[in-house]
């Protein structure tokens, strides 16, 4: 690299590899996620002992938490630090090896599952060769990221990237503490977390929140921290407002795993603390989409015309709905209606449909004109088709889920007047159906969604046709000559 | 504050370990104190390891991801005690290597079923739930019959637990195998030994056929769930309701 050029020649062959695995794994995701929706609605549909719902349940969550959501930040991430710090991607072959050794951990995991190896831990069922495998890319990840920005050349570390790195450096410790266990022998699978019990509860669930927490949130905030404000073409609104939401919100989020214990056997002070800690985050998470939203200030006749920006704004709007919600459930009156209960269900999936589908979804519709350098995206209709099915497609299913998760909750502690309880479990059950079968029409709506996605991605880079002209696109050779 | 934020921002390693720095305390403070055992669980006489048999059908209870729609965790409300019994106490999972304290109910809690059913109902329901619950919506086990358990080694399992901290004895791990095909046999010499290392182990031959199947394992594991604990030296008050101070 020609480093008297002003114009560092950004290293975005990668960015194409991790884009193109985004797209596929969020298909396969969905497509099980509409596949177990159907499971809970036509039990017959578990069929044979490879593919029950108790199996493909973690296939689902992985696939659409960590291959289609890693895949995203890996592309996002990598995309956005190079013109951030103004500098290629550091260490061709190492960013290489994140992703085909990324890609191996996916299909180590996924194969697992089908076959029943698994540790048992939601959201950490990966055994103990694919949780040391993974360590390995991930610090093969850290290295990049970090030495990327040791060698810009902007004086600052854009916020995007405070973000992006506070989640990957929590991930690795998330996922070293919680995967801490012996294989019972080397030749096998099997192996025993250290952790057990009460212990095994709290570390587990630290884990699993702060992997909402940092995987599906910081991860994502870095996401909108470079894609909003260079798709409205404006700065971010508050400068001050990053900083303080920044670190509050990674200060308070490690905190707030023990609302899923509430009533537990967990011991009542740590509960508490993780309510409390749950409900100071509303702020700080209000604070990050207060800041994404207002930095459409003075540009918001831009959503009147570009689909893609709507996308991103509507995925804000979903952020802050969900942040609202989770602290509401974690107060303990309101827990003990909603635990276990498809409310929490409902409540996931707005965030995980709603924002992190939708930033990562916008994200790709920005970056793919400017990879495969077109012009603009083959069809803006074909965005907008994608953001209506999908949206519809995601207030059908939470609100389907409220409906059965509160219903069931109440079900269950209804009393008649002879003080007996009135319904048995199974009858709750039964009264579930009709909520399954649309929550599984939602989800077959947002599959389609982005299954249109895929077809307007694919003509786009086939280059049959130019709709829009991606804006910011020459952005970052305008400062860097300026 | 913002003046001496640019530091931060102008040195990524600053800015590293501010962040190590930011999300270590709240977990050091909710974490640590709970490794203090003596305040986290109560002493509740009665909680055993579980017999080789019973681990290896806690194994296929993790295999099948049963986790994902049932839990084993009562709480301590007047609805959740009705319908499941006690509600659960931090040591009956204390030898449960991960936990199995589940977040969705979408069939019933788990932690007391044991003693609930009979055998037969087990064997039944497993391989096809809606035979004896119409409305069910699990899906069938019916693989796990004519499997034989994964007994042979599970002495390997028993000596990777005890590293870990769970109090399997020499004599535990040396009888492991015996132990395991000897819970699911009606008959055996090595019964007495079994009962004594393992109390309140349901010893029969669980799903009446003569292979040690899988299915046995399940059913031993699932019988045993929630009837370990002495409940009877606890406070039956299943709630405490707002001016109730007992």
């Amino acid at each position: 690299m020609d480093t008297q050029d002003k114009t560092p020649i950004y290293n975005d062959e990668i960015v194409k590899l991790f884009t193109i695995a985004t797209v596929f794994w969020g298909v396969v995701g969905f497509l099980v996620g509409v596949v177990i929706a159907l499971q809970m609605a036509f039990p017959a549909l578990n069929v044979g002992e490879y593919l029950t719902f108790g199996r493909l349940r973690p296939l689902h969550t992985s696939a659409v938490i960590f291959a289609f959501g890693g895949n995203a930040l890996f592309a996002t991430s990598y995309f956005s630090v190079q013109r951030t710090c103004r500098t290629r991607l550091w260490g061709d072959s190492w960013s290489k090896f994140t992703f085909w050794g990324y890609q191996i951990f996916i299909v180590l995991a996924a194969l697992g599952y089908v076959t029943g190896v698994t540790q048992a831990k939601e959201y950490a069922e990966p055994e103990w060769y694919a949780d040391l495998w993974l360590t390995i890319v991930w610090v093969a990840y850290l290295v990049v990221f970090l030495m990327t920005l040791k060698g810009r050349r902007e004086p600052h570390i854009y916020v995007g990237n405070w973000f992006f790195l506070a989640f990957i450096v929590t991930v690795a410790v998330l996922h070293l503490a919680n995967n801490a266990a012996i294989p019972v022998s080397l030749f096998g699978t099997k192996s025993y977390p250290l952790w057990g019990g009460v212990q095994s509860a709290m570390i587990q669930w630290w884990y699993a929140h702060n992997a909402v927490g940092f995987f599906l949130t910081a991860g994502f905030l870095g996401i909108m921290y470079y894609f909003v404000p260079k798709r409205a073409e404006r700065p971010i609104y508050s400068y001050r407002l990053s900083i303080l939401h920044f670190w509050s919100l990674i200060f308070i989020y490690i905190w707030a795993g023990p609302h899923h214990l509430q009533y537990t056997s967990l011991p009542d002070w740590a509960q508490t603390l993780g309510a409390t800690f749950s409900i100071m985050l509303w702020m700080p998470s209000w604070g990050g989409m207060i800041n994404g939203m207002m930095t459409l200030s003075g540009a918001w006749h831009k959503l009147r015309e570009d689909p893609v920006l709507r996308f991103m704004i509507i995925s804000l709007a979903f952020y802050g709905m969900s942040t609202f919600e989770g602290p509401l459930m974690s107060i303990k009156t309101v827990n003990a209606l909603s635990h276990y209960t498809d409310w929490t269900i409902g409540h996931v999936h707005s965030g995980a449909l709603g924002w992190v589908a939708f930033i990562s979804f916008g994200a790709i519709y920005h970056l793919v004109p400017i990879l495969w350098k077109k012009e603009g995206l083959y069809s803006l209709k074909l965005v907008n088709a994608h953001l209506w099915i999908a949206t519809t497609g995601i207030v059908l299913y939470i609100a389907s889920m409220w409906a059965s998760g509160i219903m069931q909750g109440l079900m269950w502690r209804s009393y008649d007047e002879m003080g007996f309880l009135n319904y048995s479990f199974v009858e709750t059950v039964l009264a579930m159906h009709p909520f399954y079968v649309i929550r599984a029409i939602g989800g077959l709506l947002f599959l389609i969604g982005a299954l249109i996605m895929v077809y307007n991605l694919i003509k786009t880079v086939k280059g049959d046709s130019v709709a829009f002209k991606t804006p910011g696109q020459n952005l970052g050779q305008e400062t860097a000559n300026a | 504050m913002l003046k001496h934020h640019v530091k931060l921002e102008k040195n990524s390693i600053f800015l590293l370990i501010g962040i190590v720095i930011a999300i270590s305390v709240g977990g050091i403070i909710e974490i640590l104190p709970l490794f203090r055992k003596e305040t986290t669980i109560e002493p509740v006489k009665g909680i055993r390891p579980y017999s080789p048999l019973e681990l290896a059908g806690q194994k296929i209870y993790l295999r099948e991801g049963c986790y994902n729609c049932h839990s084993q965790q009562i709480r301590p409300l007047r609805d959740e005690v009705e319908r499941y019994g006690h509600y659960s106490l931090a040591a009956e999972s204390m030898y449960d290597h991960p936990f199995q304290w589940g977040s969705k109910r979408t069939g019933p809690d788990l932690a007391r079923v044991g003693g609930k059913y009979s055998d037969e109902w087990h064997v039944q329901h497993l391989i096809r739930p809606q035979d004896l619950v119409p409305e069910s919506i699990m899906p069938g086990y019916s693989h796990l019959v004519n499997r034989a358990a994964d007994l042979d080694n599970i002495e390997e399992d028993l000596k990777v637990l005890r590293i870990i901290g769970i109090p399997y004895s020499d004599e535990m791990i040396a009888n492991a195998k015996l132990d395991a095909y000897a819970q699911a046999a009606n008959d055996s010499e090595q019964h007495e030994g079994l009962q004594a290392r393992y109390p309140k182990a349901n010893i029969r031959n669980f799903d009446g056929q003569t292979l040690t199947s899988e299915m046995d394992a399940l059913v031993a594991y699932l019988q045993l769930l929630g009837t370990m604990a002495e409940l009877k030296d606890y406070h039956p008050a299943p709630t405490t309701t707002a001016g109730d101070s007992r």
